[in-house]
């Protein structure tokens, strides 16, 4: 019959339409607003009503998700800031766009480099989100960040983000990516022991 | 009411306001309703450049809807919009497009930047045929970086719009002031790309010392 | 690799005898194939293709062989990847040209699919193709003063020969690079170039070209005839992509499509990057499927780098789960936008992007990011699947996909609107869709099986059960069902890989963040969504490759766009151009 096709494209439709709300009534007050709300909507059996009402409600970050690097310290016990980072350069070796300028600090009496970098420059506007500098750093110093809220009026003033502004506590990384932070903890625990023991 | 007044400097941009208007609390009032008005209806152009129009369309789909914010009226004129997305990699050979669309666009216009690509190049910055930013050309308003930017991202970019629309006054926006805006000329398409803005430079600049003087810095720095 | 060679060569040997002198083995080292002499080519190439059944052109580059060494001598090598299109590997065979006067014969008579490598070997290499019909630049614009490939050009914003760039590390003070050009931008002019005399060309050859084409055509009744351009910016045209049309009335007469809105210079910055640097790049190939094109990649450097980068069971198997994964969004999207492009505004797009936005969240979870994954090192992936994610693909592969697909098919495939607007629309016949080089789903829908992961199996792909999708009327609405076709049969390999998806090792060894990869060529390829998606990487044994080429199926795809389009009415062009499914990433490079 000609036009079946099309009436069965419009039962399809009708059944979307009415699957959002019997999946209303069905999660009735809990489907919006709420962790469960989003993780349902996230799911195979999600139907109906799609949307993620951003900024009232956000979808869950994945721990592994990637944005703009950031440098981590460790804060010491004394309340100083020590940075991980010990400015061997691999992060600027391996960055694809070159987005990463190192300044290493040298002592100024001796002239040899000391492990901690003067400044550390990332130039978001180049920066592609890869990765690189995160996976290839041998120190767990430099981690990519799970904050994407950051637009501006002016990139001339604000997109080349240095040391200051990069620099965030560990406990800040341990937040965002608690597995992997657990995980960088035991091997730097394990070879400390095994130090220890030698 | 007095901080409603409006300051000095709203005053001095070449209009003659009367002096009995100076402290009318009817303008500010205006710009609230003028800027409501704006801010939920910002059509932006249906114009994808590259990986962050995919991201721009996702936006504009059902999980993340960019109508909530009134603006899922993508416009595939440029007459009828009212923000161009440069999503995407801004190239030589597409700029005099971009620039051309922009002349098009009826005020009140903004452009916002979405990715590292359009804000400065992004990482085919060094390419031969990227420009270095969509804002070497058309005047940008808001930039959101990432590679590409996911769809909230954008949105953030897009309420930080709304802030800035809601921060503008009819009397200072920059087209409408008297004598109106002229429309940016469209650059040229040479042996290279060519800004006609720049025109002047080339009197003074040789090809030449250009070259010389990254190749020498690089020396240096190694 | 000495086992595919080793076919061809036996085959040659015939030919040798035929062509004395003509043909000799490449015999460098960690290269294969055979030299044929330039003059020769035609004659050799014919061959081939009438009497050896190679005759599909699959891929055209130029290498820049530029040596500063005074014994050596410099030269351009063009280098022709040809298959059968029963299957098979591949026949390699180059030709070595002076640097100083590039000529070569076109085989655009033979093989009509070279039309657009040939002028992207002219646009970015320079070099001339004798007989070519329209040797126009295709990528750049025509009056664009070097050609970029070439070893001895220097862009506007050139730091050094290769990356990592030395005065980033450790006296790292930041810049701009803008800031050290004198015009502020990225712009360069030859000595004595004065803009004031310089006129804006409107394009004059690519009209003459048109009307050249439109003359061939010809009506009873005289009309005049209009020329429009639909595009750059156009919303039916998936991007920045123009396609200037001669029409007689609603008719087109002739259609030449223009592109390069979107080169961003991908092989060129390839060739500074080191080889690692170069994975996140392919992502932005084809922006809709950033799995295959790292898939492709990562073969090509595997085959270079040999044993010491081959794959761990299970990182096989994840490659293939991400690359299946990716197939069934790209042509969620690619089914989508063609519905758009119909007229079906949105509804099939929004419901398509649904099932997309599941499946990208799986890609975020893994990998970090939606789009760009960047997942794939040399020698296994970058990190294991996280906690959860294995029952979510299983949720999603074995419940909700297969039951959207079929939701997709009952309220599209019957639907006698795009019925009536699909059927025996832009037909490709199979001879021609071989002759222009057509891959993946437009070659399939015109009845060709052909399909690279049966036809040339790579990674583990041998190991499972599934049908190579064909269709035989090459219409657009085959090209579509092609794709609900392909969806379904990548839905049975993911069963199949979940089910037997091993434990173990990801990575062949350690990740370093400088490979070594000995001095050679290969050519790496995968059939991506898009259709044979080819990665030819030479290494002169240092850290960055000496020429980086990409195979873009699109780009060659489009190759036959005016062919499938000329005789038909406008309104069909703009479902021509979305059933062949593009990303301009992936065409303009």
């Amino acid at each position: 019959m000609f036009g079946l096709g099309i009436l069965k494209g419009m039962w399809v439709t009708l059944t979307h339409f009415v699957g959002s709300f019997v999946d209303d009534i069905r999660w009735l007050g809990r489907r919006y607003y709420t962790p469960e709300g989003i993780a349902h909507r996230t799911s195979k059996d999600a139907r109906g009503v799609f949307t993620v009402q951003y900024p009232e409600e956000s979808l869950p970050i994945p721990e592994e998700f990637r944005f703009i690097p950031f440098l981590i310290y460790d804060v010491e016990e004394d309340g100083s800031h020590q940075d991980r980072c010990t400015s061997c350069g691999i992060c600027a070796k391996v960055c694809p766009p070159q987005c990463i300028w190192i300044v290493r600090t040298d002592d100024p009496e001796t002239g040899r480099p000391v492990p901690e970098p003067a400044e550390f420059f990332i130039d978001i506007d180049i920066c592609m989100n890869c990765g690189y500098c995160a996976e290839y750093c041998p120190f767990d110093a430099i981690k990519m960040d799970h904050d994407f809220e950051l637009s501006s009026f002016d990139r001339h003033a604000e997109h080349i983000y240095n040391k200051d502004k990069l620099s965030k506590p560990a406990s800040y990384y341990a937040g965002i990516r608690p597995t992997n932070y657990a995980r960088e903890e035991a091997i730097k625990a394990e070879k400390e022991a095994k130090k220890a023991n030698r | 009411m007095s901080e409603m007044n409006p300051p000095e400097n709203m005053n001095s941009n070449g209009y003659e306001v009367p002096p009995e208007m100076r402290n009318n609390i009817a303008i500010t009032t205006l710009d609230k309703i003028w800027n409501m008005g704006r801010r939920y209806s910002v059509w932006p152009m249906m114009f994808g450049l590259a990986c962050c129009a995919i991201e721009m369309i996702c936006t504009a789909a059902s999980r993340y809807d960019l109508a909530r914010f009134g603006m899922e009226v993508m416009r595939p004129s440029p007459r009828q919009a009212d923000l161009m997305i440069v999503s995407g990699t801004v190239t030589k050979k597409m700029i005099p497009q971009i620039v051309r669309l922009y002349n098009q666009m009826p005020e009140p216009k903004y452009v916002l930047a979405m990715g590292a690509c359009a804000s400065g190049g992004g990482p085919f910055k060094e390419g031969y045929n990227v420009v270095s930013g969509v804002d070497k050309y058309v005047p940008v308003d808001v930039y959101v970086p990432g590679c590409p930017p996911t769809p909230q991202a954008l949105l953030h970019g897009l309420m930080k719009l709304q802030e800035k629309i809601d921060s503008e006054s009819i009397r200072t926006v920059r087209w409408y002031q008297p004598g109106g805006e002229e429309p940016i000329p469209v650059p040229i398409l040479g042996p290279d790309i060519i800004d006609p803005r720049d025109f002047p430079k080339f009197k003074s600049v040789k090809a030449a010392p250009a070259k010389a003087e990254t190749a020498a810095e690089s020396a240096e720095a190694a | 690799m000495t086992e595919q060679a080793a076919a061809p060569e036996r085959e040659l040997t015939a030919l040798e005898q035929r062509f004395p002198g003509v043909v000799t083995l490449d015999e460098r080292k960690g290269y294969e194939g055979h030299i044929v002499q330039a003059d020769k080519l035609i004659e050799f190439a014919t061959a081939l293709r009438d009497e050896m059944g190679y005759d599909y052109l699959s891929s055209i580059t130029a290498v820049d062989y530029l040596t500063d060494d005074e014994e050596a001598e410099s030269f351009f090598e063009l280098v022709y990847h040809m298959y059968k299109s029963t299957g098979g590997a591949a026949l390699v065979f180059k030709i070595q040209i002076p640097r100083d006067n590039p000529v070569v014969d076109s085989l655009v008579e033979l093989y009509p699919g070279a039309d657009f490598q040939e002028r992207e070997a002219w646009d970015l290499m320079g070099i001339k193709f004798e007989g070519h019909p329209d040797l126009r630049r295709i990528l750049m614009w025509d009056g664009f003063e070097g050609f970029p490939l070439r070893k001895d050009w220097k862009e506007p914003y050139y730091e050094e020969d290769a990356k990592p760039f030395g005065n980033r590390w450790p006296g790292g003070q930041v810049y701009r690079i803008e800031d050290k050009n004198p015009y502020g931008k990225n712009n360069q002019y030859p000595d004595g170039f004065d803009p004031s005399t310089w006129k804006e060309s409107e394009d004059p050859k690519l009209y003459e070209v048109l009307e050249k084409a439109a003359m061939e055509y010809s009506e009873d009744i005289d009309t005049e005839q209009v020329v429009v351009n639909l595009g750059p910016q156009h919303p039916s045209t998936h991007g920045v992509f123009r396609m200037a049309v001669r029409l007689d009335g609603e008719t087109i007469v002739a259609l030449k499509p223009v592109m390069g809105y979107l080169h961003r210079n991908h092989e060129q910055i390839g060739e500074r990057n080191t080889f690692i640097m170069n994975m996140p790049f392919t992502d932005r190939l084809d922006y809709l499927s950033s799995m295959s094109n790292n898939f492709g990649y990562a073969l090509a450097v595997e085959k270079l780098m040999g044993d010491k980068a081959t794959p761990p069971e299970r990182a096989e198997y994840l490659r293939v789960i991400m690359a299946e994964l990716t197939r069934i969004s790209n042509h969620l999207w690619a089914i989508g936008f063609l519905l758009n492009d119909l007229g079906a505004f949105f509804t099939p797009a929004l419901y398509a992007i649904e099932e997309r936005e599941l499946i990208l969240d799986i890609f975020e979870a893994v990998t970090g990011s939606r789009m760009m994954c960047n997942y794939f090192r040399f020698g296994g992936v970058a990190r294991d699947l996280p906690e959860g994610t294995e029952q979510k693909i299983k949720d999603l592969v074995l419940e909700r996909l297969p039951r959207k697909i079929d939701e997709l098919d009952l309220y599209l495939t019957e639907n006698e609107l795009i019925r009536s607007r699909c059927e025996g629309v832009g037909v490709i016949t199979p001879e021609d869709a071989i002759a222009y080089s057509a891959a993946g789903p437009v070659l399939r829908a015109s009845g060709v099986p052909y399909d690279i992961r049966k036809a040339d199996p790579y990674s583990i792909y041998d190991e499972f059960k599934f049908d190579v999708a064909a269709r035989y009327h090459g219409d657009v609405y085959d090209r579509y069902l092609i794709r609900v076709d392909e969806m379904r049969q990548s839905l049975r390999i993911l069963q199949q890989a979940l089910k037997k998806l091993p434990k173990g090792e990801i990575l062949n060894g350690k990740n370093p963040y400088q490979v070594r990869v000995p001095a050679g060529e290969a050519y790496g390829r995968v059939e991506g969504p898009k259709g044979e998606l080819g990665f030819y990487v030479v290494s002169n044994g240092k850290p960055n490759p000496w020429r980086y080429h990409v195979r873009a199926p699109s780009f060659i795809n489009l190759t036959i766009l005016e062919k499938m389009c000329v005789g038909q009415k406008v309104a069909d062009v703009v479902v021509n151009l979305g059933s062949i499914d593009i990303v301009l990433g992936e065409v303009d490079r």
